[in-house]
């Protein structure tokens, strides 16, 4: 039996800071999703949100939050919070609510607003709280993506100017796309001008928060056909795995990794293992990927997925930016949307936006983004507490 | 100098022995599975049912994993000195506890000085002082 289900609709609302409303954005973007779709909202049977933990309590039922708003017709609903993976963990629900034969065609929506500065912890002091605990002792979301970079430098000999180089492109990218908050071309003088915030990381070099929604009209293929769209973008795998004990690289929010002195266990990396299971869903090697939409929390992290998803050997992603092959034009562009550095993180929403870019892309509707014979699409994100995501879209 | 009683940050972390502090983690009795903070609940090793630990002292020295600094003041609970000083990060890798440690690196020293897979040992240093106390943590001292 096929496990694809069809994307029949996709919508985004701009992303920026404004601090209006979460909900105001999460309509916009399913409105947008519908008339995409081609359908009515009262035909939506589920209603799957991505929740956000900053703006409240109707933050945490997003679902039935932007159900509300959009006007109740019925529809079941569900939340999902996965952290950056949340808006993958709700179009996981949707698919296996359609491939259950539960529901035939879904709304799938994330929407965020967000404070100024660092995401900062719950108050009080709980040092049993790892968030709380690595705050007190001085270590913020930068200090890690610094030591993914710092270890890239010494490893393999990447240098500050290749962190430049992804930034480079990824401004390029998102320079054209309507959605994105930043749109300016930064130079290489630019970025390693910029203040440094954790060594070998600069401001420019760090993704911002920001407000956004995404949304997705998804649903079986029967339902596709009989609208008339059998030849719809089709999810092809979503992959939320869990890491492996013993997980060996340090992850926010922790100040340790699991030990691996036990006998018969081995040290694992969490990142490699998010594509793999998507790979293993879809029946598709990474030799088949035309695009992909990585996590670029910093633009150094954009490198160490090239590798995660095996698009090069372990050590030589720098030299695939330095070669122009991740860019518009080359062999396998990446962040085609301008990423992370472009938008700014709207955490339940951002995983979604990321299947938005690639069902542009792989229906031919990316406008100046657009790139050539566009088949196969693969996301990777990552969030706190081992979550992280994987979506692959096929034609 | 202050005359404030040294405590430790948090309390029960690591020992207060002003030349060889160690962290205190805990070991499964039965797979040898290593934590830091302690566990001493149930055991994460998925293949290890067991509920028995035994608390232990955990390697003084190890390799650096990777390192990085803090150029901004960090949110709280973070208690910054006032103006800010900035301070290097260390990751740590332990080799018999086979895990790494993240903590903050002793004063003085920052990134120009540090490599990956150079031993650090892990050393006692202020945080901040409060009213009452001047509050000690573990920081990894580089080896030269």
């Amino acid at each position: 039996m096929s496990q694809d289900i069809a994307v029949l609709g996709v919508g985004m609302h701009p992303w920026g800071k404004w601090g209006r409303n979460f909900s105001e954005y999460g309509v916009y973007a399913a409105r947008e999703a519908l008339k995409d779709a081609g359908i009515p909202w009262q035909d939506v049977q589920f209603v799957s949100g991505a929740a956000t933990m900053r703006c409240g309590y109707p933050g945490y039922v997003a679902g039935a939050t932007i159900a509300q708003a959009l006007g109740w017709q019925g529809a079941q609903v569900n939340t999902s919070y996965a952290a950056c993976a949340s808006g993958s963990q709700a179009l996981a629900a949707a698919r296996a609510k359609i491939l259950a034969g539960e529901c035939e065609v879904a709304l799938v929506v994330g929407a965020d607003t967000t404070p100024k500065g660092f995401l900062a912890p719950a108050k009080g002091y709980r040092p049993e709280d790892p968030d709380w605990l690595r705050f007190y002792l001085g270590i913020t979301n930068p200090s890690y993506f610094a030591l993914y970079a710092r270890r890239r430098m010494d490893l393999y000999g990447d240098t500050e100017e290749d962190f430049g180089l992804v930034k480079i492109k990824n401004s390029e990218n998102g320079f054209t796309n309507p959605n994105a908050r930043y749109k300016k071309k930064f130079t290489m003088e630019e970025i390693l001008n910029s203040a440094m915030v954790a060594d070998p990381l600069r401001l420019l070099q760090i993704c911002a928060t920001s407000d956004g929604g995404a949304a997705m009209i998804v649903s079986s293929m029967e339902y596709a056909k009989r609208i008339g769209k059998a030849n719809a973008v089709k999810v092809a795998a979503v992959s939320t795995v869990t890491p492996t004990f013993a997980s060996a690289v340090v992850e926010m929010p922790d100040i340790a990794t699991d030990s691996a002195a036990a006998a018969g266990v081995e040290a694992h990396s969490f990142r490699a293992a998010l594509p793999k299971k998507a790979y293993e869903q879809a029946g598709i090697g990474p030799e088949d990927v035309s695009l992909a939409e990585v996590y670029d929390l910093s633009s150094a992290l954009e490198l160490d997925w090239y590798e995660d998803l095996m698009l090069c050997p372990r050590g030589e992603a720098a030299q695939l930016v330095r070669e122009g092959t991740t860019k518009l034009g080359g062999r396998l562009p990446v962040n085609t949307s301008g990423g992370l550095a472009c938008f700014g993180e709207a955490v339940p929403a951002q995983a979604i936006a990321q299947v938005c870019e690639l069902t542009w892309q792989l229906r031919g509707q990316a406008g100046e983004r657009q790139i050539a014979n566009a088949k196969v699409g693969i996301t990777a994100n990552q969030g706190l507490f081992g979550h992280g995501s994987s979506v692959i879209l096929k034609k | 100098m202050s005359n404030k009683p040294v405590q430790a940050a948090i309390e029960g972390w690591f020992t207060l022995d002003a030349d060889t502090p160690h962290l205190i983690g805990a070991c499964c009795d039965a797979c040898g599975t290593y934590y830091f903070p302690k566990t001493l609940s149930f055991c994460k090793n998925p293949a290890c049912d067991s509920t028995t630990f035994n608390e232990v002292e955990l390697s003084r020295t190890g390799k650096i994993w990777s390192y990085t600094n803090a150029c901004y003041k960090p949110p709280e609970p973070f208690v910054a000195e006032d103006p800010f000083v900035p301070y290097a990060i260390a990751a740590v890798e332990l080799e018999k506890e086979k895990m790494i440690i993240l903590g903050q690196v002793v004063k003085g020293v920052d990134v120009d000085q540090m490599k990956v897979g150079q031993t650090a040992e892990l050393v006692l240093e202020t945080l901040h002082e409060d009213d009452d106390a001047i509050k000690v943590t573990w920081k990894w001292q580089p080896q030269r």
